[in-house]
């Protein structure tokens, strides 16, 4: 330390690392999606709707080695996901292995195979805290969205976080369904006394995106639910962080996606698929690595793929010129994509995109919806489910048909 | 919340449910002593002795209560 103490340190958010695309740091988030096994069907998992094609997952070798040679790296959040990542049961191994290297770690659950065994084996291995997902206050709608019964359960699960002393992140996705439960969701959030609550507005990809036209909610809902969620923090105050994730689809610039791809964030499928954000898989022209044939190290720094949207060569105009580009990166390559048919477009949730009124006529559909439902079953939701495949259709391909 | 010296990062970092804050140095000093055990006092006193300070009692309260409106770190009687 070579100056006087100054008053206030600035904390750098990880994400404020990557400088313009200069210099590639580590990937400092490590997301294994251990499954796409999943006892849930929810309408708007953001999982790949073609998982029904993938190869076997990993074996637990293969996953303490990822998890090794990222740490080395430098990686040190980690989130363990699917799927169900529960339904492993080497789940335990691959959270001792994780914490003896140092890692911070998060388990991304449903709750669905938490048993009072598994929670105690879980702290004794070193896990730091459980996100576990709601899908509505009610029995009736938790249940119908997920296709199963598991309400109940999952307020057993609820009760044994605490029990066990994680702090507990309670993650709610939201859409025109449960969005005006709001205020009763987080009185339940509060009830089960979590520290930490997100809304997170459903992001348009894999199930969620054949479902959209059922599921985007109107801009009269998303006020009302952010009304109450300000109303809500006024009350507890710092005894709940809650964290409201905004539809995309309702802003006029698009958000930093994964604050650039291959920037921070490195996610391993289940087959062993390495991809710069959750939903890279879809992309055209991306060839992932993948895990078995190669070692992290390569796949961060040296693979086509993981360099293929650092910096900003790729991008297109309007980007290309845009003052903004460097805080917001083009938004997000995967909704460019599914919009627009070429993932090198900008985001069209920006309203400088020529293609920006894809997302104004989404969201006039929602209004309309919201005024006049329609007739039952013009729109049918569909459930995830493994033993069909769905090809992902662009919004174009989808309007040929 | 968990705090821990990254060798990549070469900086302390806080780590959290959904997040992590890369600390400076001064902070990391800071944080690194607050062991649940030691006073304020105490650490002031570290601190000058094993940087060779004199007089940043105030900053560090500034950045402790700054740390604790942020609950990075709690308050034990």
């Amino acid at each position: 330390m070579s100056s006087v103490m100054p008053g206030a340190p600035t904390p750098a958010p990880a994400t404020a690392l990557k400088s313009a695309g200069a210099v590639v740091g580590p990937p400092l988030w490590l997301l294994l999606e251990l499954t796409y096994r999943c006892p849930l069907h929810c309408v708007f998992c953001y999982n790949p709707t073609q998982f029904a094609d993938t190869g076997p997952e990993l074996p637990t070798q293969e996953w303490l080695r990822v998890l090794r040679e990222a740490r080395a790296l430098g990686a040190v959040q980690l989130g363990l996901s699917g799927g169900e990542p529960l339904v492993r049961d080497d789940l335990e191994e691959i959270v001792a292995e994780a914490h003896s290297l140092g890692f911070y770690i998060n388990l991304i659950t449903s709750g669905i195979g938490m048993t009072e065994a598994r929670i105690k084996a879980l702290k004794n291995a070193g896990l730091d805290h459980i996100q576990l997902s709601f899908q509505d206050s009610t029995r009736e709608l938790n249940d119908f969205l997920s296709s199963t019964r598991t309400f109940e359960l999952k307020s057993k699960v609820a009760a044994l976080i605490r029990a066990h002393d994680y702090p507990m992140v309670l993650n709610v996705v939201l859409h025109r369904h449960n969005i005006d439960h709001v205020g009763e969701i987080l009185d339940m959030a509060d009830r089960m006394g979590a520290q930490y609550v997100e809304l997170a507005n459903t992001q348009y990809y894999g199930w969620a995106w054949l479902n959209r036209e059922q599921l985007l909610p109107s801009r009269a809902q998303l006020e009302r639910a952010e009304a109450v969620t300000q109303r809500f923090r006024a009350q507890v105050g710092a005894r709940m962080k809650i964290y409201f994730v905004v539809p995309d689809y309702f802003e006029t610039r698009p958000k930093p996606c994964m604050s650039g791809l291959g920037s921070v964030f490195l996610a391993i499928a289940p087959d062993g698929i390495a991809m710069p954000c959750h939903a890279a898989r879809m992309l055209p022209g991306l060839t992932l690595p993948n895990v078995r044939e190669a070692g992290i190290r390569e796949i961060w720094y040296d693979s086509k793929a993981f360099n293929r949207f650092r910096g900003d060569a790729w991008m297109k105009e309007p980007c290309r010129s845009c003052p903004e580009k460097h805080k917001d990166f083009g938004g997000c390559r995967c909704q460019a994509y599914l919009l627009t048919g070429d993932p090198d477009n900008a985001d069209p949730v920006c309203d400088l995109s020529p293609h920006h009124g894809l997302v104004s006529a989404a969201v006039a559909r929602a209004e309309q919806a919201a005024a006049a439902p329609p007739a039952p079953r013009e729109h049918v939701l569909v459930f995830r489910d493994h033993r069909t495949s769905i090809p992902v259709l662009t919004e174009h391909e989808a309007a040929r048909r | 919340m968990r705090l821990q010296w990254e060798a990549a990062q070469e900086a302390h970092v806080l780590l959290y449910p959904e997040g992590m804050v890369k600390l400076n140095a001064s902070a990391g000093a800071i944080m690194s002593r607050c062991d649940g055990v030691r006073t304020l006092a105490d650490i002031v006193t570290d601190l000058e002795s094993t940087f060779g300070l004199n007089g940043i009692a105030g900053d560090v309260r500034a950045f402790v209560a700054l740390a604790l409106e942020r609950q990075w770190l709690e308050l034990r009687a």
